[in-house]
């Protein structure tokens, strides 16, 4: 774990967060304090403890292969920002 | 510059799943519907919604890890693979991790002279498909140049299957040969349609080239954008010799992934940013882990069909048949399964192969009706090999009554039965014959015995035509021979 | 009694009344939604008030009352957190992103209130995504605390609690996190009430931190809260995560004593801490524990202390993957750009506020290349340390009791630095980590410095795994035994009566 400062640009370029230079600043300092914080689960030596992703165990839930109702489809285009015909559109995608 | 360097490669491929419903939702899953009608929350990301994995394409993952002899780790779970994309409903799909359904196994494939080679597997994992995006305003449908896209999300959350190979693959040849024995493979096993044109098979291949005999991998690129298993070759090859050149030119190949160009036949980079690897994988704290324990997969593997390579071996091996012919069969899963049959019934596999791929076939080709579906059942023919092996009728025949039994006049054996046709090896019935056909042929005879022995074909013919084809030609050549000889 | 009076009552009661045919589903209804009109400009509990969907959900149970149905909340008027869906609403999470978004199906737990009679009056307010412990992060309206509007109503489903308190429904339903429900509980004078995690599905609930959200309600008495639990509770197909096994009836089941029971006090919460007053009416609690039968024994949890740095790791690192699909694509908000990539920078600037982007903020890097084990898995190891604590406490005690949260209802603005504000949940995270029913229940009053009149105190009451029964059981020994939730009335009620 390091204290050290953390890329917040790096950051919010991966969270897809447009920040101002304002931002960028006091965030980066708040995120650097709670760091801090979190730097104290270091006293605690968790070598051989497994990891908890769900506290209640449970295993092998699924569905039956079975057809459900879908949404009718123009109360879901209804919401889009921008649709055309009957697909949602984007403005141009650029690859990475 | 080919005898200094050999290619490496691998293959990954994504396969989706034929199930009836969608991965994670009750929705169908279905190509070519109407687009945005087969969603809903789940499928369409809408917030608040959670996914619940469908147990038949787990089970299919299993059977498919089984049929390549694949480890089945007893503890697996579902990740998160964060990223965004517009076609991706979520922003992060729905894949696996450090903890894949199935770990290790081989396919097993065999070149066009039929020598059989096995490419080991890394791992199959299960996830979700995307939605697809149409590229507009560019006039070619490309996304370079586009001024916007359309989405439309029928595909998303179906279940897609990833299989990723070792890198040991050592030509464009051996990559397309296995994956056409992927492809086989699949289609026996009822796991996907595999269209390649559908799109329910797509793959990319991973390619290096290194010195030959060296013992180190080279840098390797990643080829995308192939869309026919021709395409996936030119690719190969393409990339070969262009990472040949830079080496050759003492360049450095860069590790990139590069897309195939159809068009003009060669591999472009498709530059990346750094940030568009950081995948950010967790564990998905909406599913819960899978066990699949030893007996859930001696399960599976119980029911299992013949797998295409087990067949190519045994028809190439045990039967004797050539790699083409073998391949013919196999591919069409119908016939094998009938060829199958019949060789398990007559025990006579050369004979089967024989009347399957022959007058069968050429009978299948005239009406446009595929064998097993015909009125000659395996267990017909089982019955006309066995009148064959008996010397009861000659091949002549038995073409006929296969003719006629296809035509509906019932068993084979039944017709001679009826109708007589039962050849005949007696020779006192035969002997008057041949003197008959001697008596009546005698110039020929003269030349025969001037020198010219290829005229035999034709008194034996002239026998056999006499006695309506019953009899034994073996016996009608031997009493002719005998005669002449005198 | 008037329909006006029962609104004031429990939801038992206005059910018992719909039910025996004393006052309509609709007549409550219209009583409920006149008192609303009084006093929300005061209160601002709700974003979204429902009169004509009341009205006629309110008509179609007093057709199933007619028809002979037995409906355990006939005619309950319910507050709904607005990061519930429910099917043809606007359904917010108290975000600008999702500001105008309807939404076309309806959570499951919304659902099974809705068909055991409840009426939905409207949806809450609450800190956007969640996210907060005052409800001063909405980016869609301020809520204040009925019982003195110059403080916050806690958070974040300050808005079911607000209403709750109001009177502007009978149940409020929320969703805690880290101690959404418990805190606003405690500091509007309520039961919250958050059952097992699992217990109830959270399909149709915007998700905050999936491993450690649980929906679960707000409630003026212990009875309310078993019977909003009964009616949301079990498994249900469309959340894997939720649990296949029975759950036990708790409303039948209510005690009177706690005879037979061990209650752990935990060490390592010191309440001299909070000051003479709190410390002196959690001293009081903890003897009416033992005067109700109960035997005190003291617990130890050496790693609670670690909660609150392990929880603003992991719900951080949750909630950067789930928010991640509101991109300006399908739904909701979108600022346009350029490109797509222009498009979501902006949009997600636009739509989210400060404390949800610094959260997405921390989780992304947390989850990012060369953080994640250092980070998360740790954090996911440390949790498994604390529900080991809960369990090895659990061997020597039935149930745990402990403060709900270290003050009284604050005033607004109060907390300006983020660190201060997470600790607002400082007693109530582990429990959420460890995945534990717990409960906070009224437990006396104290005027806060500067403060102008009596604010409510909660005390916390935790059980383990699937102990509801037992919890709720022991939390209406308590509440029947103390009453100290009727001392006070909320003064915003009161007004234009």
């Amino acid at each position: 774990m390091s204290t050290g400062s953390i890329d917040i640009r790096y950051v919010a370029t991966l969270a897809r967060l447009a920040l101002t230079d304002e931002e960028i600043e006091r965030f980066g300092k708040q995120l650097g304090d709670l760091l801090g914080h979190v730097n104290a689960l270091r006293e605690l030596d968790v070598t051989r403890v497994p990891a908890t992703a769900q506290v209640v165990e449970s295993r092998n839930v699924t569905r039956e292969d079975c057809e459900r109702p879908c949404l009718d489809r123009e109360r879901v285009l209804a919401q889009a920002p921008q649709r055309q015909g009957a697909f949602f559109r984007v403005p141009r995608i650029i690859a990475e | 510059m080919m005898v200094e360097y050999e290619p490496v490669i691998g293959i990954e491929c994504h396969v989706e799943l034929k199930t009836a419903t969608k991965m994670f939702c009750g929705c169908r899953n279905e190509f070519g519907a109407p687009p945005n009608t087969n969603v809903c929350p789940v499928c369409l990301g809408l917030p608040g919604a959670l996914p619940v994995p469908n147990a038949k394409a787990l089970g299919l993952i299993v059977a498919t890890g089984a049929a390549f002899g694949a480890r089945i780790p007893e503890f697996s779970k579902f990740d998160r693979k964060n990223y965004f994309y517009p076609d991706m409903p979520k922003n992060y799909q729905i894949s696996q991790y450090d903890m894949p359904l199935t770990v290790g196994g081989s396919v097993k494939y065999w070149m066009e002279d039929g020598t059989i080679k096995e490419c080991r597997l890394t791992r199959i994992h299960l996830e979700e498909d995307t939605g697809k995006s149409t590229h507009a305003g560019s006039g070619d449908g490309r996304i370079a140049g586009s001024s916007y896209s359309l989405l439309d999300f029928n595909r998303a959350g179906v279940p897609l299957m990833e299989c990723v190979s070792e890198p040991e693959l050592q030509s464009p040849e051996e990559a397309i040969a296995y994956l056409e024995s992927l492809r086989r493979t699949l289609l026996a096993l009822g796991v996907s349609d595999v269209k390649m044109e559908e799109g329910s098979l797509r793959c990319d291949a991973n390619v290096s080239v290194r010195l030959r005999g060296s013992a180190q991998l080279g840098t390797k690129t990643e080829i995308k954008n192939m869309n026919s298993f021709r395409s996936v070759e030119r690719a190969i090859a393409s990339e070969i010799e262009r990472q040949v050149g830079v080496l050759g030119s003492g360049g450095r190949v860069v590790q990139e992934t590069r897309g195939w160009d159809e068009i003009n036949g060669v591999t472009h980079s498709m530059r990346s940013k750094e940030e568009a690897h950081d995948y950010r994988y967790l564990p998905d704290p909406d599913l819960v882990p899978m066990e699949i324990t030893i007996r859930d997969v001696g399960r599976v593997a119980g029911t299992l069909p013949t797998l295409p390579w087990q067949r190519f071996e045994r028809y190439t091996g045990e039967y004797g048949l050539g790699a083409k012919q073998a391949t013919q069969m196999i591919d069409n899963f119908a016939l094998a399964n009938y060829f199958d049959r019949v060789v398990s019934l007559s025990g006579n596999p050369a004979q089967s192969s024989n009347f399957v791929l022959g007058e069968l076939s050429r009978l299948a080709n005239e009406t446009g009706v595929a064998v097993a579906d015909s009125r000659v059942a395996p267990e017909h023919l089982a019955e006309l090999i066995a009148l064959v092996e008996g010397k009861q009728i000659n091949s002549k025949i038995a073409k006929e009554l296969l003719t006629r039994t296809w035509s509906g006049a019932g068993s084979p054996a039944a017709i001679v039965e009826r109708e007589g046709l039962a050849q005949t090896s007696d020779r006192a019935a035969i002997e008057p014959l041949v003197d008959e056909v001697l008596a009546a042929n005698a110039k020929v005879v003269a030349d025969y015995k001037a020198g010219k022995t290829n005229v035999l074909g034709f008194l034996v013919g002239q026998v056999m035509k006499a006695s309506r084809g019953k009899a034994d030609p073996a016996l009608v050549n031997a009493l002719m021979k005998d005669k002449l000889s005198r | 009694m008037t329909a006006r009076a029962l609104i004031e009552g429990s939801a038992a009661e206005i059910a018992e009344a719909v039910r025996s045919g004393r006052a309509s589903a609709l007549e409550i209804t219209e009583a409920t939604l006149a008192h609303v009109r009084n006093v929300e400009r005061g209160v601002g509990a709700y974003l979204t008030v429902l009169d004509e969907l009341a009205r006629s959900h309110a008509t179609r149970i007093d057709q199933r009352i007619r028809a002979g149905e037995r409906l355990p909340l006939a005619g309950v008027p319910i507050a709904v957190k607005d990061n519930m869906c429910l099917d043809g609403t606007r359904t917010t999470c108290g975000s600008k992103i999702l500001e105008n978004w309807i939404a076309p199906y309806s959570a499951t737990a919304v659902a099974r209130m809705l068909e055991a009679g409840a009426v939905p009056i409207g949806k809450a307010n609450c800190d956007e995504f969640a996210m907060g412990s005052s409800c001063e992060n909405s980016a869609l309206g301020v809520t204040r605390n009925p019982y003195d509007p110059s403080r916050v109503p806690g958070g974040s489903s300050g808005g079911s609690a607000a209403a709750v308190a109001a009177f502007e429904a009978a149940i409020g339903l929320g969703s805690d996190t880290g101690g959404s429900i418990r805190e606003p509980g405690a500091f509007c004078n309520l039961i919250g009430f958050k059952p097992t995690y699992g217990r109830v599905s959270r399909y149709g609930l915007i998700a905050f931190a999936s491993s450690l959200d649980q929906i679960g309600p707000l409630t003026r008495t212990v009875e309310d809260a078993a019977l909003a639990y009964d009616a949301i509770s079990g498994y249900d197909p469309m959340d894997a995560t939720s649990i296949d096994r029975p759950v036990e009836p708790t409303a039948h089941a209510l005690r009177d004593d706690l005879r037979g029971l061990r209650v752990g006090i935990v060490r390592e919460f010191d309440t001299e801490a909070l000051g003479a007053d709190m410390d002196r009416l959690y001293r009081e609690a903890y003897r009416d524990l033992e005067r109700l039968g109960a035997e005190l024994v003291e617990v130890l949890l050496p790693t609670v202390d670690y909660g609150v740095p392990t929880y603003y790791l992991i719900a951080p690192a949750e909630c950067s993957s789930n928010l991640a699909r509101f991109d300006g694509v399908r739904y909701g908000l979108r600022v346009e750009g350029a490109d797509v990539r222009e498009m979501y920078d902006k949009t997600r600037a636009a739509g989210f506020g400060p404390e949800v982007k610094r959260r997405i903020l921390i989780g992304t890097y947390a989850l990012s290349s060369g953080y994640y084990d250092a980070y998360y898995v740790r954090a996911q190891k440390v949790r498994t340390l604390m529900a080991g604590d809960f369990q090895a406490a659990f061997a020597r005690c039935d149930l745990i009791a402990c403060p709900a949260a270290s003050c009284p209802a604050f005033e607004f603005n109060a907390k300006s630095d983020p660190y201060s504000m997470y600790l607002m949940d400082y007693y109530t995270i582990p429990m959420a980590l460890a995945g534990l029913p717990a409960l906070s229940v009224p437990c006396g009053w104290v005027t806060p410095e500067g403060g102008r009149v009596p604010m409510p105190i909660g005390l916390q009451l935790t059980a383990p795994l699937f102990g509801e029964k037992l919890l709720l059981g022991g939390a209406h020994a308590y509440e029947q035994a103390t009453k100290h939730a009727l001392a006070h009335k909320p003064l915003l009620a009161q007004v234009n009566v």
